[in-house]
């Protein structure tokens, strides 16, 4: 049950970016879990939402990517993705390869927020004060991952 | 209009502790200790290799020191004393891998600049320890030959993170019926190219073998 320690790596990180940002709602988190890091997704949502309890992530959600192994395969001269975790072999050409490239990510990709003053009744423009407390847009939508 | 915004992270969420793992991993580099950490399911022998490892390299004069994680207990801590060298039990109570500060913390008060090796015996558990980086040079995954051929294919993360296997208790193989080439071929499906020793702490066997290649693997550290 190590996903209820990544839950609360989670919470650190995230907390960590967001202090710049005290007005905002987290909706919510975006995850990279590759093939190779253990994650269980039922145990991590089960660990997160107990963790974030009473802190400013309550209620976020979690969105898992799941990257696949991707390995060098130096026959082929390409990078070829695996269908599973238990043969690290060339799926085009069965040549063995501990070459790995992607697979082994546990990272939070983002953090999708938004205006505490949008959620609720938006104050009349005469009422409205310096816009430091807001979110900065720093991008509309995640890149995909490349391979 | 609600207009949700999307605040880029791009950072590993264990990034705490790799970074002390780093820090931790230079500094035994710097001071000339190689750091080798063990995991394994519960009850592959562990605790017997480290103790046969450590009686001998204890007689050669060799400086050496472990810590042992464990649910509960110091009893691994208590076999390995006996050697002679410093011993210290991290008690985890119910967390099932170690962290790199909390062998950080217990040794704390060691001059770990006096050692040759430091030995981290993890949590027995295939999965959770793969995660966390302690700052080791090498990383040995243990089968048994008890616990089946396919231990491997289970539980590829462990053995695909790992430096080195060791078979052990490879005087019970007979009786168990153990198939050696289906263990090495599923090693090597998950690992290839690893590095496999053979091991019986109880008889002596490969013992001799595996000390030299921690010998080779601190003389290569010491070298960089």
């Amino acid at each position: 049950m190590h996903e209820l320690s990544i839950a609360h790596s989670i919470i650190e990180v995230a907390k960590n970016h967001l202090v710049g940002f005290p007005n905002c709602e987290v909706r919510s988190i975006r995850l990279k879990i590759g093939a190779l890091s253990c994650v269980h997704r039922d145990a991590l949502h089960f660990s997160f939402d107990l963790i974030a309890a009473d802190t400013p992530l309550q209620g976020a959600q979690l969105i898992i990517d799941d990257l696949p192994v991707v390995v060098f395969c130096p026959s082929c001269d390409a990078l070829r993705e695996l269908p599973g975790i238990q043969r690290f072999v060339c799926p085009v050409c069965d040549t063995r390869t501990g070459d790995i490239r992607q697979g082994k990510e546990l990272e939070i990709d983002s953090i999708e927020v938004v205006d505490q003053e949008d959620s609720h009744q938006r104050p009349s423009a005469l009422e409205v004060g310096p816009e430091k407390n807001q979110c900065q847009r720093v991008s509309r939508h995640s890149k995909p991952s490349s391979i | 209009m609600i207009e949700p915004r999307i605040l880029e992270v791009r950072t590993k969420i264990l990034k705490k502790n790799d970074e002390l793992a780093r820090a931790m991993r230079e500094e035994f580099q710097r001071l000339g200790v190689l750091v080798v950490n063990f995991v394994s399911s519960p009850g592959t022998g562990k605790t017997a290799l480290l103790q046969e490892t450590m009686r001998r390299l204890v007689e050669a004069k060799i400086s050496v020191a472990a810590v042992v994680g464990d649910l509960e207990t110091d009893n691994d801590a208590k076999r390995l004393a006996q050697s002679g060298a410093p011993v210290r039990q991290i008690m985890t109570h119910g967390m099932c891998h170690l962290e790199a500060d909390m062998v950080q913390q217990h040794i704390a008060d060691w001059n770990v600049g006096e050692l040759e090796f430091l030995f981290i015996e993890n949590v027995g558990n295939l999965v959770c320890p793969s995660s966390w980086d302690l700052g080791e040079s090498i990383r040995v995954a243990l089968l048994s030959v008890t616990e089946g051929e396919d231990k491997p294919l289970k539980y590829p993360n462990l053995f695909n993170t790992s430096d080195i296997a060791v078979i052990t208790k490879m005087d019970l193989a007979d009786v168990c019926e153990f198939d050696r080439q289906t263990a090495l071929d599923n090693l090597f499906a998950v690992r290839p190219g690893i590095h496999v020793i053979e091991t019986s702490a109880k008889k002596g066997t490969g013992i001799t073998e595996w000390i030299d290649y921690l010998q080779q693997m601190r003389a290569r550290l010491i070298s960089e």
